[in-house]
This record gives structure tokens, C-alpha cells and sequence, in this order.
């Protein structure tokens, strides 16, 4: 086949975390399975966290996460940026910085092998801007492409940033801009223009790193990265968790030019559907907002940022820190004691 | 009238089958879709682009949507 002919997201049905087997039919296979226990494991899979933290000794903390899923761009080698920077991302909402990484791949045997060494150097291109190193991997063939990385990293015990211990009073800030999976959606139905297509794609494949590192010596409560559960559900996770009240500021959300316009056209993820689904008594809104921004604020990430919970003044150190690299971190809402609802959306 | 049948098909395909007949501007559609995320969204575009939406389930299986222009 030729490559120049190909498009990736031609061969797949679903992509990006959208491809994500449904949290409900996961849970019913999950609960009935043997539980195990080991006390050195400090973060498993009982908390909806982003990846898992064993102690390995008094001074050191080992956190593991796996991610992978089928494109949702066309260049192979932004794919393998995306999936790896998707892939890092739970290390450093964590806290650890990654050390080693592993490639997971499927591809179709039917392919030109050119598509697959690009999508690795993308990959690679991302380990090595974390800083980290690729130790193996697994390759299947598979009609439907996917890529991703099972990724290692170290903490010190105390650097270890949970998503459930956010404190009234914190400021919340979100490092990248939400708007992602509209946009994919418009990209699939080939109404995105290249420039917007380019920079939702950058956006994906930014590292959280450089948000992480702006968090040196700062005091953080909590941190997650917004992925599939949409800022929404990750705010919502993260009030529960800590048992209080996030107020969402709704006009200061950072969004990706044209996310409004579409999905007022109804250019929308199916997961948008089922995170409102499962979320819309989690929330109130104290004045209504537009439909096409309360689905902004539902709508399924790939790759998105982090979403910190810290006190005032290192929210404004953070953002000051962040000002040269990306124009989108911004404040987007504070924790409050807990009121009728986890969430507001101011 | 023109008569559209999305389902089976997932998103974004029922809101680009309705948005080609859309651009015939005709002054109603019927529209038969078959997910909760493709009537939301073909609604969507359908108020987008001026028409009225009345949604009428069938025994769980589909939804018929009739659009009306305003």
C-alpha cells in the first residue's frame, strides 16, 4: 500500500480516548475479580487516579501507568508524539518524573512499514524531550492501528500529588486549553481547517512536564490531567475525593479557537453524551451558561493538561512560571468547603 | 420533504448526511437516527441552521426527528 495514500484515522472506528471501553462495563468485570493487597502499593485501583505508586524504599517511590490508543490525526509521526506525550502525562500528574518507557503497538501487516518507524520517532521524540528512555516494547499485528507506552517513573515519597486532597481556598488552574475532542470530531468530518488542525495537535502532543516542573517548591494540593472524563469529570473526581465544593469559573476556561462554533453545529463526541450522562447531577450551574460551553466543558480530552488545586499566591507563581510556554494556563476556579453539589459552574 | 435514515452510522456521519441536505434548504426533513449522541447532535445542526426540532422515540430502537423550517 501507499503511504502517501493512506489517512490513519480512515482505519479506525473510534480514536484517541474516546476508544476507551465505557467505565460502567469496565467496573462490572473489575468488581468481581480478586482483589490484591500489598501495603508498599500507596496509590492503586481502588482511587480513580492516574497511575499506580509503590514504594520502593524510604527515600524513593516507583509510579507506573500504561496508555495507549488508534489515531486521531493523520501524520504518523504527530500520532506517535501524542500517544507518548498522552502516555507520560499520568507521571507527571503524579508527580514523578518518567524514567523508562516502553513502545506497545499494533499494526496492520497490510501497511507500509515506513507509517510505523514514523509513528516510533514521534514516540521517541517525546521520551527523549521528557527525558526518559525507551526500554522495549511489543508489537502485534492488528487491522487497527494503536500506539502508546507503558511508562516507569520515580518520586520521592512526598512529591507524590494525589487528585483527592484539594483545600478550601485553593485556586484551580488548567494548563492546556479544552476543546480537543470537538475538534478531532471536526478533523474526522474533514471541516477543520489544516492551521486548526496543526494546532490542535500540537496542543496533544505538549508535554505536561514543563507544568509539572513550574510546580518546583510550590505548594500543590492536588493534581490531575484532564483526559476522556473531561475537565468536568476530572474537577468532579477531584471535589469528591477531597470532599469539597469546586466552583468552576466558566468564563476563564481556556478553549481552542472554533471548539464553540462546532459544537453549537453539533460537531461532538459521543463521549461528550456520556460524560453529561454520567455527570449532570454532579453539577449545578448558578446562572445558566450556553449549551455550546457547557459541552466544551464536558467534552473528552486527548492529551490534555493538568488541573492543579493550589493556595493564591503559588497559583500566581505557577502562572507566571508557565507565561513562556504556553499562552493557555489559566485559573479556572476554586475549592470551596462542601455545599449541596460537588461541583458549580459559575 | 426529504426523507434521511442515519442509523447504524456513528458521529460525526448523521450530522454530515444532514448538514449535504441541509444545503437543499427544502422546508422539512424527516431525519431517523438511532443514538442518543446523533439526535443531540443532528438537533443541533438542524436549530443551527433555523429549522424547528420536534424528537419522537420509537419502542427504544430510533428516533424520528422532524424538522420544520422557522
Amino acid at each position: 500500500m501507499n503511504k502517501k495514500n493512506i489517512s490513519l484515522t480512515s482505519l479506525v472506528k473510534t480514536s484517541g480516548c474516546a476508544a476507551k471501553l465505557g467505565p460502567g462495563i469496565l467496573h462490572s468485570v473489575l468488581s468481581t475479580l480478586p482483589k490484591f493487597h500489598d501495603q508498599r502499593l500507596l496509590v492503586g485501583f481502588d482511587t480513580s487516579d492516574d497511575a499506580c505508586v509503590y514504594q520502593v524504599n524510604d527515600a524513593t517511590v516507583a509510579i507506573q501507568t500504561v496508555d495507549f490508543f488508534p489515531p486521531m490525526v493523520d501524520d504518523p509521526y504527530r500520532f506517535g508524539q501524542i500517544a507518548a506525550a498522552n502516555a507520560l502525562s499520568d507521571v507527571y500528574a503524579m508527580g514523578g518524573t518518567p524514567a523508562t518507557a516502553m513502545n506497545l503497538v499494533c499494526f496492520p501487516s497490510c501497511l507500509d512499514i515506513e507509517i510505523l518507524k514514523e509513528i516510533l520517532e514521534g514516540g521517541y521524540s517525546k521520551v527523549g524531550e521528557a527525558g526518559a528512555v525507551i526500554a522495549g516494547g511489543h508489537t502485534i499485528a492488528d487491522p487497527t492501528p494503536k500506539y502508546g507506552l507503558c511508562v516507569t517513573g520515580f518520586a520521592h515519597p512526598e512529591e507524590i500529588l494525589t487528585n483527592a486532597n484539594a483545600k478550601t481556598g485553593d485556586l484551580l488552574i488548567l494548563t492546556k486549553p479544552l476543546g480537543i475532542g470537538i475538534l478531532n470530531t471536526a478533523a474526522k468530518a474533514g471541516l477543520l481547517s489544516e492551521n486548526q488542525a496543526e494546532l490542535t495537535a500540537s496542543v496533544m502532543a505538549t508535554l505536561n512536564k514543563y507544568a509539572k516542573e513550574a510546580c518546583r517548591g510550590l505548594r500543590v494540593h492536588s493534581c490531575t490531567d484532564v483526559t476522556g472524563f473531561s475537565l468536568t469529570g476530572h474537577s468532579y473526581e477531584m471535589a469528591d475525593g477531597s470532599r469539597k465544593t469546586i466552583e468552576l469559573f466558566t468564563g476563564q476556561v481556556p478553549i481552542l479557537p472554533e471548539a464553540l462554533e462546532f459544537a453549537s453545529m453539533g460537531i461532538i463526541p459521543e463521549g461528550m453524551y456520556n460524560n453529561l450522562d454520567y455527570l449532570e447531577d454532579k453539577f449545578t450551574c448558578k446562572n445558566p451558561i450556553p449549551q455550546n460551553l457547557q459541552d466544551v466543558l464536558l467534552d473528552p480530552q486527548t492529551s490534555g493538561g493538568l488541573l492543579l488545586s493550589m493556595p493564591e499566591t503559588d497559583a500566581k507563581e505557577f502562572l507566571k512560571r508557565m507565561e513562556i510556554h504556553t499562552p493557555y494556563a489559566s485559573i479556572i476556579g476554586q475549592v470551596t468547603e462542601p455545599k449541596e453539589k460537588p461541583l458549580v459552574f459559575l | 420533504m426529504d426523507f434521511i435514515d442515519a442509523r447504524g452510522l456513528s458521529c460525526p456521519q448523521p450530522v454530515l448526511m444532514a448538514k449535504k441536505a441541509l444545503a437543499k434548504k427544502e422546508p422539512s426533513y424527516t431525519i431517523l437516527v438511532d443514538t442518543k449522541a446523533a439526535k443531540e447532535n443532528v438537533s443541533r445542526f438542524a436549530a443551527h441552521s433555523g429549522y424547528e426540532i420536534t424528537a419522537q422515540a420509537t419502542d427504544n430502537e430510533y428516533f424520528t426527528l422532524s424538522l420544520t423550517k422557522k
